[in-house]
């Protein structure tokens, strides 16, 4: 077979085509659109520099309480990058559910990956982002040097904390609050010398009678003997 | 008892008991049966035997693959082509990591399949028993979700769970790990009907506003262009999407995974962009004016680098996955929801058609600047172009075409004309070298009898997982596998040859075994070929052939794959040749 029958109907000869290439002007003889995205896939303006900014945004999810849901959602923030500050979990008034909070620090089109990437898992049942003025808190257990106990009992009263073991070496103090208050109360009491620190991480509702994932319905745990010292559970008209 | 209870049983309604499901492992065989599998694929092994076992009774056909990953990869691409979730089986440990890549593989295409593993019985998990994996752990970042079965009342149903939440929305690879304990224990509890889970809902039906948004932008639009990606044809949405190319006027690029989407002899069609797409579809995306997207996810090897993709355009991107909205590239216009529906909504939406005459011609124009070519010269080795424009001209329109992954893939997307949806499969988001000729099988057995299937395969790819042409034989499959034989993994050279200096560290395959004789070995047939004039006979000998045909093209090892849009450059700025790099 010649080479001529390689180029019968629809592809036409092409006798200028270069060894290992094709035909057709080249890159720079190719007029070039001015317009211009970010890193984030968003036009701009190709004069203005635009990168967007992070921010701190509160994540509450509503997870059906089973093995492997925890490992899933931190796999996913791990796999995808996402800037995470704090996760905690633990069970609400629904029987097998659960509530995930997490701080999460990224641009905003992160945020909103991050909120539909979680509502893509099998497991999880709403996703909600927390207004500013959500309730949040945090705990800290704080271990210092034991040589200045009155000192050290100021401080822990004016964070409104509690001592949780006083010894003659060491005091362990429990401080809650918000994130700022927090950090500050660290700051005051490294004037002692801080041995050693566990934060869990915030936590956060909603205020008021916004449910805090949309949709969300308080529950009924159960009322069987075994659980009798359970919460009462109530909605929001109560 | 109730008065409604069934009369006492007598030797006939014994026998129609001796039906339902007695263990946990007729319950995960009644599931798939019910759920409508019919072709299961998978290697046998202690803790998936009494899975096995079941199948023993069952009408169920089971394909013994010789490797694992050829399982998940032919239960992948028979889903590519049927459009029914394809089902992969192994046991616990070693045969469940082999599925991994099939997996992963899947997962990246977003193709439905169920995987079956087995496990050692729950009381050993956790224990590194002998071959133990933490199957559920190592596939939790590669499924659309995975199921630990602990219970044999419950493992029917989570069997038929997994398989519809499989094809579900936007389709996925789903897993369900089968401890030995559960699928040997007793149980009555026959599964119901296959349903997805509540807490993955779908929303179908695009709302009114995004709707009305998104066809305002296209008819003020003077340069649109449709973006076709796989999601147009896992949703069956062709028929939907061409009709309002061709009622509006405007030209189609599709994504790799679209190939076949849109008939490529269609004036509108603008074939696939992206790395190694025509300059003309990515021409077309850098100057378009509004790109309407429907069912891809943005991969960079579609946009280059995101600041430079699309630059003047507004995007309408219609997906049924929220999250896919732009995660890559910011869409002006979402429209949420089946691509079908969606674009029935858009176009009844619409009040008039976007001007698109002088754009059109300028579609045409730049197909008529840089045409896909390549050079043909006597004094050569074979061009591995002219052997796949060779086949496409030997078979119908809608043979099948699967390959592995490098240049070979590339040639065979470029130079053969796909006209129907579900009849390119290949690997995509993964780039798995190996695909092909297990893909091969998984097309074969979901294919219509009069359809032909072809591989083009590497020569590197195909020592990958060539032992599969046993599975052929012994099936006695007919599909034709086309080696273009570089003596290279030839995209690597490519690469070294472009950005490394020409440094050519292990890119040398000269080692290669004889394929032709290979295949002989295995029991196909076996054929060589070195020049031109041996090629229209090779072909029609292979294709003519009833089983399994190996023809091993010796090829021009220096020929390279262009156009090339460089990793992160612009679509816009494609080379089409080295010294452009
Ligand atoms: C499993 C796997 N390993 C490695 C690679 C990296 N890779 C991409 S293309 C390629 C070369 C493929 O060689 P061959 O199959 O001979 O095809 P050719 O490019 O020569 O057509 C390699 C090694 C891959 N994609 N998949």
């Amino acid at each position: 077979m010649s080479s001529d029958d390689a180029s019968d109907e629809g592809s036409e000869p092409h006798p200028e085509i270069p060894r290992n290439g094709m035909p057709g002007p080249s890159p720079d003889e190719r007029p070039h659109p001015e317009g211009r995205r970010n890193a984030k896939g968003i036009r701009i303006d190709p004069e203005a520099e635009a990168e967007p900014e992070h921010r701190t945004a509160v994540v509450s999810a509503l997870v059906e309480h089973e093995p492997g849901v925890l490992s899933r959602v931190s796999g996913l923030f791990s796999r995808r990058q996402f800037n995470i500050e704090s996760l905690t979990v633990g069970p609400t008034t629904v029987e097998g559910h659960a509530r995930i909070t997490l701080v999460v620090e990224e641009t905003d089109p992160g945020i909103d990956q991050v909120k539909k990437q979680l509502a893509k898992l099998k497991p999880v049942i709403q996703v909600g982002e927390l207004d500013d003025d959500a309730v949040r808190a945090e705990l800290v257990v704080l271990k210092v040097r034991g040589e200045e106990p009155d000192k050290v009992q100021a401080i822990t009263e004016m964070y409104e904390g509690r001592t949780l073991d006083a010894g003659p070496r060491t005091i362990t103090v429990q401080i809650t609050g918000d994130q700022q208050k927090i950090d500050d109360a660290i700051d005051a009491f490294r004037q002692f010398g801080i041995i050693e620190i566990a934060r869990t991480g915030q936590t956060a509702l909603a205020r008021g009678d916004t449910p805090t994932t949309p949709g969300e319905e308080p529950g009924h745990a159960k009322d069987t003997d075994e659980q009798s010292d359970e919460v009462k559970t109530g909605t929001y008209d109560d | 008892m109730s008065e409604h209870a069934p009369p006492k049983s007598d030797a006939a309604d014994d026998a129609e008991t001796d039906t339902g499901v007695e263990t946990g492992a007729e319950a995960v065989v009644a599931a798939l049966e019910s759920a409508g599998a019919e072709t299961l694929f998978g290697v046998q092994g202690g803790a998936i035997m009494p899975v096995y076992d079941a199948l023993y009774d069952s009408d169920l056909q089971h394909v013994t693959m010789a490797h694992e990953q050829g399982a998940a990869h032919a239960a992948d691409a028979y889903g590519v082509v049927s459009g029914e979730p394809g089902v992969c089986l192994a046991t616990s440990g070693p045969g469940a990591t082999n599925l991994v890549t099939g997996i992963a593989d899947a997962d990246m295409d977003s193709d439905a399949m169920v995987a079956l593993t087995g496990q050692v019985p729950s009381h050993m998990v956790g224990s590194d028993a002998f071959q133990e994996t933490d199957t559920t752990g190592v596939t939790a970042p590669i499924t659309k979700h995975n199921y630990f079965a602990g219970d044999a009342d419950t493992v029917g149903d989570t069997v038929g769970e997994a398989f519809a939440l499989s094809a579900e929305g936007r389709p996925g690879p789903t897993l369900v790990d089968l401890p030995k304990d559960t699928t040997l224990a007793e149980t009555d509890a026959e599964p119901g009907p296959a349903e997805t889970p509540e807490t993955y809902s779908v929303e179908e039906d695009p709302d009114d506003e995004q709707v009305e948004a998104a066809a305002r932008a296209i008819e003020r639009a003077e340069k649109p262009l449709l973006l076709f990606g796989g999601g147009v044809v896992k949703s069956d949405a062709c028929k939907e999407a061409r009709g309002f190319a061709m009622e509006h006027g405007i030209p189609v690029a599709t994504t790799m995974p679209a190939i076949g989407s849109m008939p490529e002899d269609h004036e509108l069609c603008l074939s696939w962009a992206g790395m190694h797409g025509t300059g003309y579809a990515n021409m077309a995306i850098t100057h378009t004016d509004c790109l309407i997207a429907v069912g891809t996810r943005f991969d960079d090897r579609l946009t280059g680098g995101v600041e430079t993709f699309a630059p003047e355009a507004e995007v309408v991107h219609v997906d049924i996955d929220p999250a896919e909205i732009s995660k890559n590239v910011h869409a002006d216009y979402p429209v949420v929801g089946d691509a079908a529906t969606a674009i029935e909504r858009l176009d009844a939406e619409m009040d008039r058609s976007p001007q698109t005459r002088e754009w059109r011609s300028q579609c045409r124009a730049w197909k008529d600047e840089y045409p896909l070519a390549y050079a043909t010269p006597d004094d050569e080795p074979l061009k591995p172009q002219f052997v796949v424009e060779a086949f496409d001209e030997a078979t119908d329109d809608d043979a099948v075409v699967t390959t592995g992954v490098g240049q070979h893939q590339m040639w065979a997307a470029q130079f053969w004309t796909y006209r129907s949806p579900r009849t390119w499969v290949s690997s995509h988001g993964l780039g798995t070298m190996g695909y092909g000729v297990p893909a091969a099988i998984g097309a074969r057995i979901a294919a219509d009898d009069d359809q032909q299937v072809v591989c083009f395969d590497g020569d590197g790819s195909f020592l990958m997982t060539m032992q599969e042409i046993s599975v052929a034989v012994r099936e006695d499959l007919d599909i034709t596998v086309a080696v273009l034989n570089n003596r290279y993994i030839g995209m690597v050279r490519q690469w070294q040859d472009a950005f490394f200096d020409g440094r050519q560290m292990a890119a040398d395959y000269d080692w290669c075994p004889e394929f032709d004789k290979l295949a002989e070995a295995f029991g196909a047939k076996g054929l060589r070929v070195d020049d031109y004039d041996e090629v229209a006979d090779a072909v029609e000998e292979a294709l003519e052939y009833d089983g399994p045909a190996v023809v091993d093209f010796h090829i021009d090892p220096a020929e390279n794959v262009y156009p090339m849009v460089p990793s992160g450059g612009a679509n816009g700025k494609f080379a089409l040749s080295e010294d452009q790099l």
